[in-house]
């Protein structure tokens, strides 16, 4: 009902302001045509800039499966308990009432690049002049030893937000008094990388008002990850003697997971758990690899429009792009498709082309009002997406500091959710 | 274009110093080409090694060197010059190499590194370009160190090239001596005389920009002008120790 309500009125809304130029209805045959490939941070954002400033003289259609998005950013907030699932969901509808946006609920199974269509899975085939590809990722099959896509049901990796989430946390709640929560940390590159540290803030943070003597063990094939002192801090303060991160030192590279048994081995050592959260090796969203622009892991992309290498007519942003300094998060992916939908716009409509350039921030909640950051600014090179500057959290801030930083990254959120939807 | 950059910087100086002063990088330029670092580093191989499998030898190994406290390698017998540098703050990255390769004493005092320096700035960017290679990625790390640095300045040569007054460096030497010696003895706070004028004013510089770390003399160094460094290091190039 809110929803049907709220489409409306952004509808009349954009409406009422763009008298002279009426989406939808300007398009001849010849207007060009951009299709957007993955409704997510990158794609949704690209899909908006495109059509907002072009002004009906770009067709865009957006294509994406799941007709209700949910956002894998502050989906460990809903594991914490902080935020609800409704608070995370989205809908396009505002990209095509708004918008004139051309919304496709449907795979994408197919591109043929040298008639520069989409093939979907409905059967359609969608031409394009340009292509945005933003599919997010996909795991690596057989990153974690005795796990498959097939055992995500008993061992969720819940590393793509929605069902998996809601599963994730039933759980966790299930578990049994002084039970023991299990992750498998993925090796780099992975997206979000502080999210399976917050991820376990979160469930600590669950834990400490449910089930006060339960254990969090996490096996990670990396010595070292994101904020990962503010991190270490965060835990003793507030879930001393909860976690139990095992670095590759101690065999958290060598892993193996049997669902059916519900055990976790470490090294060998073999350990009985409740949950086990396996979040496998990634790479790009299947579409890239059969579009042909994945390099068997990522896209490779020029910095400067985030064009493939291998087709100039074919874009990639967000996780699936490999551009060198930039972390894989929804802020990078935001950031990366607004100069992106600039440069299209410009080779396609004749606009003015601005010099690119990129920021990132991830926030991440430890415990209630406390929350950290860290930052960075980005230019492109000939070479990649270079980091130029940035910032971190320092240890030991005050808590008024931290307090704000979490209000800040609730903005953020309320920020870019309508800067990707309207 | 690069180069195109730097020189703009070098010219620039005054202004530059301005926005540092509120930390804030204005201007960036690459590191430089990773391939001609790699040729550079033969410089440095009798003492260092760096990738994987990396040891200390002579002097510690460079891996995972950007963003690292100065003397922390564990095990690794260090002077007491860097420790006390270290103490000071003294953290790697791409401007404090810059500073330490150009002359390893101008921002460590009584460092063992026995190196020369590199007195080309280019040369001084490629090399750092090649030991970025062996530290933390950002794209997986986000803090770690830029990958692009605005560390490619040198200090403008008119700054160099001011003539001091040795009899005001006398006056103002009053505001040192309260802690650097004059006979040159080191009780725990380096000696600062017979240095080369140059090298003087390098050093001042470095700590004006707060490249080179050290609370006290950050702050020394902060008040005085162009003028007055160069007339401190006439006076004290030609204190006889």
């Amino acid at each position: 009902m809110g929803l049907d309500r709220r489409v409306f009125m952004g509808g009349a809304a954009v409406a009422a302001s763009s008298l002279a130029m009426p989406y939808g209805f300007a398009k001849g045959n010849g207007t060009p045509k951009v299709v957007v490939i993955g409704g997510g941070a990158g794609g949704a954002t690209a899909a908006r800039y495109l059509a907002k400033d072009s002004k009906g003289a770009l067709d865009v259609t957006l294509i994406e499966p799941s007709r209700s998005y949910y956002t894998c950013f502050f989906s460990n907030l809903y594991l914490g308990g902080f935020k609800n699932l409704d608070d995370l969901v989205h809908s396009y509808g505002t990209l095509a009432s708004g918008y004139g946006i051309n919304v496709v609920h449907d795979w994408a199974i197919g591109v043929d690049r040298d008639k520069k269509y989409v093939t979907l899975a409905g059967g359609a085939q969608v031409p394009y002049d340009k292509l945005i590809l933003s599919p997010g990722i996909d795991f690596v099959e057989g990153g974690v030893a005795g796990w498959d896509i097939l055992a995500q049901n008993k061992m969720p990796h819940a590393y793509k937000a929605g069902s998996q989430t809601e599963l994730l946390k039933a759980q966790v709640m299930a578990m049994p008094a002084g039970g023991v929560f299990a992750m498998v940390a993925p090796p780099n590159p992975f997206r979000c990388p502080p999210g399976p540290y917050e991820r376990i803030s979160m469930v600590a943070h669950l834990l400490k008002t449910h089930n006060p003597t339960a254990k969090i063990l996490v096996a990670d094939p990396k010595p070292k990850f994101s904020k990962m002192a503010l991190f270490q801090e965060g835990w003793g303060t507030h879930y001393d003697g909860m976690i139990d991160w095992i670095g590759p030192d101690f065999g958290g590279d060598n892993v193996v997971v049997n669902p059916d048994e519900m055990t976790l081995s470490i090294d060998g050592e073999v350990t009985k758990v409740d949950v086990c959260n396996v979040i496998p090796a990634m790479k790009a969203g299947r579409i890239a690899e059969v579009a042909g622009v994945s390099d068997g892991r990522w896209a490779p992309v020029n910095a400067k429009d985030m064009s493939s290498k291998a087709d100039k007519n074919i874009h990639v942003l967000g996780d699936a792009a490999l551009q060198g300094d930039m972390p894989k998060s929804g802020f990078a992916a935001n950031s990366q498709a607004k100069v992106c939908a600039n440069a299209i716009r410009g080779e396609l409509t004749g606009s003015k082309v601005f010099p690119a350039k990129f920021s990132n921030t991830c926030w991440s909640l430890i415990d209630d009002d406390d929350g950290v950051k860290v930052g960075a600014s980005y230019k492109a090179t000939d070479e990649k997406i270079a980091k130029v500057s940035g910032f971190i959290s320092k240890i030991g801030e005050d808590a008024a500091t931290r307090a704000n930083n979490y209000k800040e990254s609730e903005g953020w959120y309320a920020g870019i959710t309508k800067d990707m939807f309207g | 274009m690069v180069s195109g950059l730097r020189l703009f910087l070098m010219t620039a100086t005054g202004i530059w110093f301005g926005f540092l002063l509120l930390g804030q990088a204005a201007f960036a330029v690459e590191l430089g080409d990773k391939e001609k670092g790699r040729k550079l580093f033969k410089l440095c191989k009798n003492c260092h090694q760096i990738g994987q499998g990396a040891k200390n030898r002579i002097g510690p190994h460079l891996n995972l060197l950007f963003g690292r406290k100065a003397a922390s390698i564990d095990g690794f017998r260090y002077s007491k010059g860097i420790k006390r540098a270290a103490a000071g703050g003294l953290e790697w990255h791409a401007d404090t190499l810059s500073a330490y390769l150009e002359n390893p004493k101008n921002l460590v005092s009584g460092t063992r590194m026995n190196f020369a320096g590199m007195k080309d700035l280019d040369q001084r960017m490629d090399l750092i370009a090649y030991l970025r290679l062996f530290s933390d990625n950002p794209a997986d790390i986000p803090e770690a160190d830029p990958t692009i640095s605005d560390a490619g300045h040198d200090l403008d040569p008119a700054i160099l090239a001011l003539k001091g007054d040795p009899d005001y460096g006398d006056y103002l030497s009053g505001e040192c001596t309260a802690c650097h010696q004059t006979s040159g003895q080191d009780d725990g706070v380096p000696s600062i005389v017979a240095w080369p004028e140059d090298d003087f004013v390098r050093a001042m510089h470095a700590y004006k920009k707060q490249v080179r770390q050290h609370p006290v003399m950050q702050m020394i160094a902060g008040r005085l002008s162009d003028d007055e460094i160069a007339s401190l290091a006439a006076f004290f190039a030609n204190i006889k120790e």
